[in-house]
């Protein structure tokens, strides 16, 4: 069995509301080196071992048909330990 | 866990209560029926410490169909139309972790509704923190509102109000009550007993966990102390899309006529559900943990027992409408598992991987449950809190003073917490949030239902009695503004440590003052809650009753009165009794003098019967009622004009008129001539709406928009 | 004039705007997510709720419902279909709409009336304003921030697509009447022919005098008498 995490992050330039209120939350506490904040959300897919050119692909489609919106949102896919 | 404790101790329960379960099981206890007991007789699952005097409340009347004992109260509206009622607390949990405490105790109350057959259509949150200087008074409320807002807008159920009260016993020990009331037609009413040799047990909705084990008999039962940090792990998680489902899956079950009975899974999980069931039909049941559908796969009999999962109902069904139970329960997307067969043994059997891992007689998990009539004795404080030295001063500043009310939190504009509520699903709500009570229309009729609840802590520290039934009259006069009459009662009732001799005289003398109070008003208490053990670090709450009440009328006003219809010109009356001093638990002591001593007023039974009744008569007509209560009659007329935006002037007179709290006393303000005879109930003209100044002659001034600044910031201030 | 109000599980608001569009005069049917056969409906609404829980992304799960197939030959073939909050999310998710709906700029629940500006009554959401109207209606929402790439908010715009836009009394539409940080103060928008659009504020809850307004009659009416002018085609 192999993990693959999905790490989803918005497109820079569009709005991140809870970016811009952590970051705020961030500087009344004191941590005014903090520059920006940017949320964003993993996604664990735990699939049968092998086949990695097949699952690759497989997982894109994941990606962009579901796990993620492509109009807002860009992605990286990476094999966990 | 200490590893020399018995495990019996380690459960919460004494070694009398362990000693009780020997004698009824002729033997000692399987762990798995020690896990049981020991939730089922925990003060909030057993009621142990209050049971014994809560039948001091009138609960009949010729309109209730469902009194206190089953999920909720029913009363009936006519033309087979039924409400039921339900409220309860969720305060330890809250303090642990606020967002899924609130959130969870949401989903636990209209779980109580719907699994009477009704359709949960609205719900109620009165709150009470510690005072928001300090950080974390401000992370608890602001999560508990979260969580209230998250989890009730995404279910679908509209909050329509509550009420909010500060005081410093409170950072320990938060308060988050709930009430939900829920509408059916006659022929959906399902009780909980199951009946019928044979019928299966079917466990609906989301898979046990780990969630909350030993909740019931951990959180609410005890405490807290330094150590509540580790309790963190028991808190439950809500799932709102879950319970959205169930909602429907079991709507359309009781409207297809396919369960028996149901019962929901609250405290005590799979334990308390099979045996409630069980025993209420005088039967017993067989129950096969394995066909549980579980989150984790590897834990005990015990913890499935106790496991406070949320979003679980258990369905008592007849074998041949099984397959259609399953059907339905895969359209609407929930689990269903048949996990149950009732049988006439009268004896709860728990089987687990093929060996029996308890045999209990059902109804000695609730019936058998100890019963304590703990020792009350007046406490010393109260000599010492009746003592006032200090004289009310010779006049006040009246403009300064409102503004200073007006930016306290707990008098202040409350719309931050409510504009996260959603208050119009259902399109039902006729007199939403922000007004004294809730009006809700029921559709295709006449007929409206009002809501109030209201708590008064202090008061009711100061003297439990005369306050607890200041609340009742209180309520009923809420929810007769909006054009009512005072119809049924669900109680809250929050207080410290009952093993304290001092507690236990606060309940009692709350219990009699509530009872006194509805048997005045011809008002039946249909269902409440205890919680006590609201104490940390050997510090009580105040006594803490909430009252709930319902009102109904047939038909309803067709403009009900409003806050925002005063107009220039109106005249403004005060009807009640002539004023008399009352400042103790006054907003002017509270907030101006710093203080929170005095002795209350008593109610006046016969004054607050007729000035009820001239509230509910006037609705029809007046443009604007208000309730007078927290900030007197300055604070009630200076929300008028905030909300109508125009401006008072007010007749000459003794400034403490305007800032004493003694009951039974609302505004009217009406059209020059506007207000008709009300007989023998006092009623006495103090002004006429008009100008942009509240103006309080001689006492002083200020304008509407200051004072509604001051007013609108008093709680948004604090959170930004 | 049939109406499919499509439900998907943790929709709640599918009575309401039936109940709205009955009182129009419009024939309002319950449809429930796994329907895929939706012949015969002279128009779509997709009401306000919580479909599937809004996990993942609000709307995300939904658009693949076995219905939205079915939702998508309509929209395609001219019939009005209406957004309305979670309606707007899952129209957006499916591409039937331009852009996305994120968290309120204040992270929390917006639940009270605003004023929604009318910019344009080339649709069937507004055919039945005047430009320049201003509504009243409730918002209710936690994701109603709409936010969209650069490229589709110009196109938007500059083809006149925004059909409301969050403002004052006074009609005036600032960062400051902006309720939820929404771009460009948008509450609104419609498809390129007009046929698709959709709202955050609800307009079934502003329809009835007892209910405190009627503000939102016009949206429903202009709803239902497109239903009437643009009858499905053979």
């Amino acid at each position: 069995m192999k993990r693959l995490r999905i790490d989803i992050r918005r497109k820079e330039g569009l709005s991140d509301p809870e970016g811009v209120a952590t970051l705020r939350a961030l500087h009344d506490l004191g941590y005014a080196e903090v520059d920006e904040v940017h949320f964003g959300r993993m996604i664990y897919l735990d699939l049968p071992d092998g086949g990695a050119a097949e699952t690759g692909k497989r997982v894109e489609e994941m990606c962009r048909r579901l796990l993620a919106n492509p109009v807002i949102e860009n992605w990286t896919v990476e094999t966990v330990e | 866990m200490s590893g020399s404790e018995p495990a019996h101790r380690q459960l919460g329960m004494t070694d009398d209560e362990y000693d009780s379960v020997v004698e009824i099981l002729g033997r000692e206890p399987r762990p798995a029926e020690l896990a049981m007991y020991s939730v089922m007789w925990s003060e909030h699952c057993s009621y142990k410490s209050s049971r014994a005097w809560l039948g001091r409340f009138p609960t009949e009347a010729p309109w209730v169909v469902v009194g206190p004992g089953e999920n909720a109260g029913v009363v009936d509206l006519g033309d087979g139309w039924l409400a039921a009622l339900r409220i309860e607390s969720h305060n330890h949990p809250s303090f642990v972790e606020p967002y899924q405490g609130a959130a969870t105790g949401v989903g636990g109350i209209l779980r109580d509704v719907f699994t009477m057959g009704a359709r949960p259509v609205a719900v109620w949150d009165p709150l009470r923190f510690g005072p928001l200087s300090v950080a974390r008074n401000r992370y608890l409320l602001s999560g508990v509102v979260s969580g209230i807002a998250g989890y009730g807008n995404a279910v679908g159920v509209p909050t329509l109000g509550g009420e909010l009260e500060f005081a410093d016993c409170y950072s320990a020990n938060p308060l988050v009550n709930v009430m939900a009331l829920g509408l059916l037609k006659r022929e959906q009413l399902v009780l909980r007993a199951a009946s019928g040799d044979g019928n299966v047990a079917v466990l609906l909705g989301s898979s046990t966990g780990r969630d909350g084990i030993g909740g019931a008999s951990i959180l609410a039962s005890a405490s807290f102390d330094e150590e509540s940090g580790a309790k963190r792990p028991s808190v439950q998680v809500g799932d709102p899309f879950e319970e959205k489902k169930l909602i429907e899956a079991c709507l359309e079950l009781y409207q297809r006529g396919l369960v028996v009975g149901i019962q929901d899974l609250g405290a005590a999980g799979i334990s308390c559900a099979t045996s409630e069931s069980a025993a209420g039909g005088g039967m017993g049941m067989d129950v096969d943990l394995d066909a549980v559908h579980l989150r984790e796969l590897d834990m005990t009999p015990g913890e499935i027992l106790m496991s406070e999962s949320q979003e679980r109902m258990l369905a008592i069904v007849k074998p041949g409408d099984l397959d259609d139970v399953l059907a339905l329960a895969e359209k609407w997307e929930i689990a269903a598992s048949a996990i149950g067969h009732v049988n006439p043994s009268k004896q709860l059997r728990v089987f687990h991987h093929g060996e029996l891992v308890a045999e209990v007689p059902a109804a000695s998990l609730s019936d058998d449950a100890p019963l304590y009539r703990r020792p009350a004795a007046r406490p010393s404080y109260l000599d010492r809190v009746w003592q006032v030295d200090e004289p009310l001063p010779a006049g006040v500043d009246m403009g300064d003073t409102l503004l200073h009310l007006l930016a306290d939190p707990a008098l202040g504009d409350p719309s931050w917490i409510y504009e996260q509520y959603d208050h119009q699903l259902f399109l039902n709500t006729v007199v939403g949030p922000g007004n004294d009570g809730s009006l809700m229309r029921i559709k295709g009729t006449r007929k409206g239902l009002a809501v109030s609840t209201d708590g008064n802590a202090l008061l009711c520290y100061l003297d439990p009695r005369r306050g607890s039934a200041r609340l009742v009259y209180e309520a009923a006069l809420n929810v007769a503004v909006t054009g009512a009459r005072p119809y049924a009662v669900v109680d809250n009732l929050n207080f410290g440590n009952p093993e304290k001799p001092d507690v236990m005289w606060q309940f009692l003398e709350t219990v009699e003052g509530m009872a006194e109070a509805c048997e005045v008003l011809g008002v039946p208490v249909i269902g409440g809650n205890v919680s006590f053990y609201n104490e940390t670090d050997g510090e009580d709450i105040y006594p803490s009753p909430v009252v709930g009440m319902l009102g109904f009328c047939d038909p309803m006003p067709e403009s009900p009165p409003r806050l925002d219809r005063a107009e220039a010109g109106m005249e403004v009356w005060l009807i009640g009794p002539e004023d008399h001093d009352d400042f103790a638990a006054s907003a002017y002591t509270r907030v101006i003098l710093g203080h929170r001593r005095g002795r209350p007023l008593a109610p006046d039974p016969a004054m607050a019967v007729a000035v009820i009744d001239a509230a509910a008569t006037l609705a029809s007509t007046v443009p604007v009622l208000h309730d007078v209560s927290s900030g007197g009659v300055a604070v009630a007329l200076a929300e008028i004009c905030i909300e109508s935006d125009v401006g008072v002037e007010l007749a000459n007179g003794d400034w403490r008129c305007l800032l004493s709290e003694s009951p039974h006393r609302f505004l009217a303000v009406v059209p020059p001539g506007g207000l008709p005879d009300l007989g023998d109930v006092p009623a006495r003209r103090i002004g006429t709406m008009g100008g942009d100044f509240i103006d309080f002659d001689r006492h002083g001034d200020v304008t509407v928009a200051r004072a509604a600044t001051a007013w609108r910031n008093a709680l948004r201030g604090q959170f930004g | 004039m049939r109406v499919a109000v499509v439900m998907f599980p943790g929709t709640n608001c599918e009575h309401d705007v039936a109940y709205a569009l009955a009182e129009l005069g419009a024939e309002p049917e319950l449809v429930w997510h796994r329907e895929t056969d939706l012949d015969g409906f002279d128009g779509v609404v997709l009401p306000g709720g919580f479909a599937h829980g809004d996990y993942l992304r609000t709307g995300a799960i939904a658009r693949f419902s076995p219905v939205m197939g079915a939702v998508e030959r309509h929209a395609a073939a001219g019939t009005p279909v209406l957004g309305i909050c979670n309606g707007f999310q899952i129209l957006c998710e499916a591409g039937l709409l331009p852009g996305a709906m994120v968290a309120n700029r204040d992270l929390r629940f917006i639940c009270r009336p605003v004023h929604l500006r009318v910019e344009s009554t080339d649709s069937m959401l507004t055919r039945a304003a005047r430009v320049g109207q201003v509504l009243r209606l409730p918002l209710n929402s936690y994701e109603g921030n709409y936010i969209a790439p650069a490229a589709d908010l110009v196109r938007l715009e500059s083809q006149g697509r925004v059909m409301l836009r969050y403002c004052d009394a006074a009609g005036v539409a600032d960062e400051a009447t902006n309720p939820n940080g929404s771009t460009n103060s948008i509450a609104g928008i419609a498809n390129e022919q007009g046929n698709v659009a959709a709202l955050m504020p609800h307009p079934e809850r502003a329809a009835e005098e007892v209910l405190g307004s009627v503000d939102g009659r016009v949206i429903l009416e202009s709803f239902v008498a497109s239903m009437v002018r643009e009858p499905a085609p053979a």
